[in-house]
């Protein structure tokens, strides 16, 4: 057999030499676009692969370049070259740099915009000289001549981008001494948000954004020049599914969350980096809350997931964490009707010795796909002592071709691969029902989810010895309950979940859980060491590598190694 | 004695000339299509041929053609640039937006002998594998837009357009496309993304240079109505002989559109540089002067977004003496050639050949104001230096104007003007900002003038307004 | 309500609309065919024409207000035209505009078109026309007329009927 040679080549990356602020580096010679294909590296990346920040505003890397705005104008010099197309060199052999400056008059500079300029060979890149400044300077006084400076009543203020540069690269004050162009304010654009078009510098991020990411043209430019304003046709609305995207991407305050607009002040809040739970896709979020109230989630960066993106849907379904009908109480209820409210440890202590009478295979465990991994890995501990059988509820909606899974619960792949639930999740409920009425069941423990959703009614109820129920949210099921035990939202907690695609992925603690309601791991954990003997880990760390350890579908993955973006495992 | 030479407008105004295809044929036209798609692939060295197409691009670049329009590129060069190897159609579009203020030198041409146009893009397109082509007509000229598809019309019915045109094999269709009153369609990428059906929002360059990603994406040659009428002349003359027109580097001729405070407004045909700014302005074949008891201020040679020129300025301008030499020598600015590079060299342009003429009764404030009303009208809004800088120096000047000027606004349009300058996607920054510069540059003394005449507000007095009213 | 564009006219912008490979390009085409027969772009005629073309009515509605030509309020039978820009105003065009104004009752410093109270008239002070040479210039619908005294201005509306 001729051998061949078979061994993958990472081919060597072709790079550019160029000079940034007189530095010599090597940047690759490509770099991806906005929809990740290779092109040409342009001076804004380049730049920004040696740690040098251009300032911009229409420019956005998960954008189509429109080299609008001019703030990323630049100065730049690039080898001069001879008649005979070759560069002219200096005394010491380095090539000869002609600066770029106007054609009509060589006093003033040439600058290229760092968005839509590619890097040539040797070019030098000038980000902080007097003439790239002066000409930063000269767009931010253009910027702010019609804008009304309104930053107190601003919901921008303090991640607005105009604030920023003009604290970095404005004067402190402008000419301008005409009156203001009246635009449009407070245009009810859309469900959910609002614009003024005052504030707006007409970067049409906004315009690309919903034309070229989401597929809806909504969004234009109407009238001319000066009096350019963002605007829907008269009488439609902005109103797709992601059109709070683009308040994230608005670099000034032109575009706002109806939801968010005069809630809170950006700097008063405190940021934890977790994922959105309304669909199998996972995207990643950062949850911003003060004083233990979530106000928003917006969307995070990760390519392997959601770029920088997620659903309006998602994002505003936020606020059943902070609800009134939230369990908050450890309840020991009698058969009777009578009911103790009581500490974790009682509960903790009389439903282990509760559940120690129960026989082997009279247990049946509905768990939640919505449960992180951790608690689903000490669900399966459980359910393997009292060879229960076990299954989660399906969620199906609908979905786009953009983030939307059908698939609402974030975790279906980590419950299939943690045992718990099957290919085709809830195919053990009608087994659970049956068991339940020939009586074979005497035991049913339901772990965030409401039984009543798969027809376990009274009656059924009422057939069992023993119905235990956790939940965040108060349900009839809670409310029958011999056991009840409040659990955190995701919000609340820290752990993983595995996405539609297989993708690991952890969350952060935004705020504390109301009440007694605790973080489930820390019960279930409790339950696990009370009735199997076992010791699992007493931290979340620990009972992830523990967990990812014992299933083989996790590969020995750290928890350190999920990093803030994931990582993908077989499912 | 100067005089005019009439080349692509040496029949539009005989007698009797009619915009119709019998009259235009009659005088031999479309001799120089026939010419053009006779043409023989040709032997060169190494057993290599040239295709008609080539020969007839040569020809272009031979007869050192320059654009028409404004920028005054050259048109064989142009031509060379087109990615001929993409797969992708080619498009020719005939830039007829003519709307640079000053400018009415196209409007002859569509209006009085569009067939002379329609030979020149048949050419043209022949010469570039074009297939499709539109003339892109500003939207103020309905009647020319007719007669134009009537020109087509008829150069269909002849078999001038359309499949196999002459049995050539060549296929050709033009369309009639109407702009709408907006002027930044007179750049090419804003008329691209107008016959687009968008907003005319010039493209950024890198990357959508028209010869590589133009119109629909494909490789797209956009040239001024004279300049296609040239072609057809440089094919019936040969591109050496149309070369021996005019000057060195500025060949051929050019219409120039000649108005404001003469005796003598109008358009004349000129052999490119072989005729002053001066006599243009001043000789009996001309202009005829100004005005009776008027005497020269300022003259506008290009179209109102090229420099101002003031009456006596002078220029340093290499000239060849009598021995051959180039030497440095004063130039008045009524004595400059009226070509592409001399007008350059005196730090303004040909533009699009349109002289504007000022005579001393002129507000020279309220002239900028004018114009730059017009710049902020016409600016897209597109980028930022120029969406906001155009309407800040329009208002400024209104408020000169309306006598509440103050004294440092001189220096503060200077301030606006510089930040559009050479900052924007397009050229349309220097259009708007040059007027400013070299009126103020200019006549810095008259914009003084209107804020030293400021009335002090109420409860501030003003020293220096209190001490200019008394005198 | 939707707009009743007559046959012959739907027929004159199907064959429009085969001038070009991508039938967005017809856009300013057509509007100014529904323009010339309505006599503007109202609501209705951005849908239409938006959905004719296979487009969003925003597509269209950016063009209607980018493009100084097109107009979405009815005007008068006649619009009449004035040149404003340098050439013109050197010529006389800011008294000649102040005239007809005046002439028909309206306001000489508004800006954009105006429509006079008898809906005859429409008069606008609009951007360079391109006859600088002839100053100054105005139009009426699609006719041009240069040199324009404030007399033949008057005779030139007087015959308009």
């Amino acid at each position: 057999m001729a051998t061949e040679t078979t061994k993958a080549e990472s081919k060597p990356v072709e790079t550019v030499t160029v000079k940034v602020d007189g530095v010599t580096v090597e940047v690759p010679k490509t770099t991806p676009d906005w929809q990740g294909n290779p092109v040409p590296t342009t001076i804004l990346q380049a730049c920004k692969q040696v740690g040098k920040e251009i300032p911009h505003y229409c420019y956005h890397p998960k954008l189509p370049v429109s080299g609008n705005c001019r703030m990323c104008l630049v100065e730049i010099g690039m080898p001069a070259m001879g008649r005979d197309r070759k560069p002219i060199l200096n005394e010491d052999g380095t090539p000869k740099i002609q600066k770029g400056v106007l054609p009509y008059d060589p006093s003033l500079p040439r600058g290229a915009i760092a968005c839509a300029t590619p890097v040539a060979p040797n070019m030098e890149i000038h980000t902080h000289s007097d003439n790239t400044k002066m000409m930063r300077e000269a767009v931010l006084e253009s910027l702010l001549i019609n804008h009304p400076l309104d930053c107190p009543i601003c919901d921008q203020a303090g991640e607005c981008k105009l604030q920023e540069y003009s604290m970095e690269h404005g004067q402190a004050k402008s000419q301008f001494a005409e009156t203001k162009v009246a635009k449009p304010k407070q245009v009810d654009l859309g469900p959910r948000i609002m614009l003024d078009a005052e504030r707006c510098v007409l970067c049409t991020r906004c315009i690309r954004f919903s034309r070229d990411i989401v597929n809806d043209d909504a969004l234009g430019i109407v009238e001319r020049g000066s009096y350019n304003s963002i605007a829907t046709f008269p009488g439609s609305r902005f109103e797709n599914n992601y059109t709070l995207n683009t308040v994230d991407i608005c670099p000034v305050g032109a575009l706002t969350s109806k939801d968010f607009r005069f809630q809170m002040r950006v700097w008063f809040m405190k940021e934890a980096k977790s994922i959105c739970t309304s669909c199998s896709t996972g995207c990643n979020i950062v949850v911003g809350s003060r004083e233990n109230k979530v106000y928003r989630y917006e969307p995070r960066d990760n390519d392997a997931v959601n770029a920088c993106w997620m659903c309006d849907e998602g994002r505003l379904n936020y606020k059943w964490v902070n609800r009134e009908d939230r369990l908050t109480d450890c309840i020991i209820r009698e058969r009777d009707g009578n009911q103790r409210k009581v500490e974790w440890p009682t509960l903790i202590k009389e439903l282990s010795e509760r559940l120690a009478k129960a026989e082997p295979g009279s247990v049946a465990i509905i768990a939640s796909a919505r449960a992180s991994n951790e608690e689903l890995y000490l669900i399966k501990l459980l359910a393997d002592h009292f060879q229960a059988i076990t299954d989660c509820i399906p969620r199906q909606g609908e979905s786009d071709n953009f983030l939307v899974q059908a698939d609402k619960n974030p975790n279906s792949n980590g419950a299939r691969v943690l045992g718990v639930a099957f290919s085709e999740m809830g195919i053990q409920i009608a087994r659970i029902d049956e068991g339940i009425e020939s009586g074979k069941i005497k035991t049913l423990l339901s772990f965030g989810e409401n039984i009543t959703r798969v027809g376990i009614d009274d009656a059924m109820i009422g057939k069992l010895d023993l119905l235990v129920v956790s939940d965040i949210l108060g349900s009839h099921a809670a409310d029958k309950a011999d056991f009840v035990l409040p659990g955190a939202a995701h919000l609340e907690k820290r752990g993983s979940f595995v996405n539609g695609k297989g993708r690991v992925q952890k969350f952060q603690k935004a705020i504390e859980a109301p009440g007694n309601a605790r973080a489930d791991w820390e019960w279930l954990r409790e339950l696990v060491i009370k009735i199997t003997g076992k010791q699992p880990a007493d931290n979340l760390p620990g009972l992830f590598n523990e967990m990812s350890a014992s299933v083989s579908a996790f590969n020995g993955v750290q928890w350190k190694d999920l990093g803030d973006l994931g990582v993908d495992i077989n499912i | 004695m100067p005089e005019e030479f009439r080349l692509i407008l040496k029949k539009a105004d005989e007698p009797g000339y009619t915009p119709d295809i019998d009259c235009y044929m009659s005088h031999g036209g479309y001799e120089s299509l026939k010419k053009a798609l006779a043409i023989q692939p040709k032997e060169i060295e190494d057993g290599k041929t040239k295709t008609p197409q080539e020969q007839i691009r040569d020809e272009v670049m031979t007869s050192g053609l320059r654009g028409r329009g404004g920028a005054g590129f050259s048109c064989g060069l142009k031509w060379s640039f087109v990615d001929r190897r993409s797969g992708k159609p080619i498009y020719l579009i005939c830039n007829a937006d003519e709307s640079e203020p000053g400018t009415f030198k196209d409007r002859q041409i569509i209006h009085k002998d569009p067939h002379q146009l329609v030979e020149g893009m048949i050419i043209s397109a022949f010469a570039n594998d074009v297939n499709l082509a539109y003339i892109y007509i500003r939207g103020e000229f309905p009647n020319g837009a007719k007669l134009l598809n009537k020109a087509l019309n008829e150069a269909r019915e002849k078999g001038f357009l359309g499949k196999n045109i002459l049995g050539s094999g060549f296929d050709l269709e033009i369309h009639v496309h109407r702009g709408a009153g907006a002027y930044i369609c007179g750049e090419e990428t804003g008329l691209i993304e107008s016959l687009e059906g968008k907003r005319a929002y010039p493209r950024i360059k890198p990357p959508f240079f028209p010869a590589v990603l133009g119109l629909y994406m494909c490789p797209t040659i956009v040239n001024n109505v004279e300049t296609l009428c040239a072609v057809r002349h440089i094919i019936e003359m040969g591109g050496a002989e149309y070369a021996k027109l005019g000057t060195p580097r500025n060949t051929g001729t050019r219409i120039v559109s000649l108005s404001g405070q003469v005796k003598k407004p109008g358009y004349y045909e000129i052999e490119v540089g072989k005729v002053t700014l001066g006599e243009l302005i001043f000789h009996e074949n001309f202009g005829g002067g100004l005005r009776e008891g008027r005497s020269l201020k300022a003259v506008i040679p290009g179209g109102s977004s090229a420099k101002v020129l003031k009456a006596g300025e002078k220029f340093n301008m290499k000239r060849p003496n009598k021995d051959g030499e180039m030497e440095s020598v004063e130039v008045d600015m009524l004595d400059i050639p009226y070509d592409f590079d001399s007008l350059m060299a005196a730090g303004t342009m040909s533009g699009s050949s349109a002289i504007i003429v000022m005579d001393d009764s002129v507000d020279i404030v309220d002239v900028l104001a004018n114009v730059s009303a017009f710049y902020a009208h016409e600016s897209c809004g597109q980028c930022t230096p120029c969406r906001e800088g155009s309407l800040w120096m329009s208002k400024a000047l209104n408020r000169l104007t309306s006598g509440k000027g103050r004294k440092e606004d001189a220096e503060y349009l200077t301030h606006i003007a510089t930040n559009i300058q050479g900052r924007t996607i397009c050229a349309f920054g220097e259009a708007s900002s040059w007027p400013v510069l070299s009126f103020v540059k200019k006549f810095k003394d008259e914009f003084e003038a209107k804020g030293a005449a400021v009335q002090p507000a109420e409860g501030e007095p003003n020293k220096e307004g209190a001490a200019t009213a008394a005198k | 309500m939707s707009l009743n564009v007559p046959q012959t006219l739907e027929a004159e912008i199907d064959e429009l609309i085969t001038h070009y490979p991508e039938k967005r390009s017809a856009s300013v085409m057509l509007l100014h065919a529904i323009q010339e027969h309505f006599g503007y772009v109202s609501k209705e005629a951005i849908e239409w024409i938006a959905s004719k073309l296979e487009l969003k009515p925003i597509n269209v509605y950016e063009l209607v207000t980018f493009y100084p030509m097109f107009r979405q309020e009815p005007a008068g039978k006649y619009v009449v035209k004035v040149c404003r820009t340098l050439s013109c105003a050197l010529g006389g065009s800011g008294k000649l505009h102040g005239h007809i104004c005046s002439k028909l009752g309206l306001d000489s410093r508004k800006h954009g078109l105006q429509t006079a109270s008898d809906g005859k008239f429409s008069v606008e002070f609009v951007e360079c026309l391109a006859s600088c040479g002839t100053a100054p210039v105005m139009m009426i619908n699609d006719d041009f007329y240069e040199g324009v005294s404030h007399e033949r201005a008057d005779e030139i509306m007087g015959k308009c009927q």
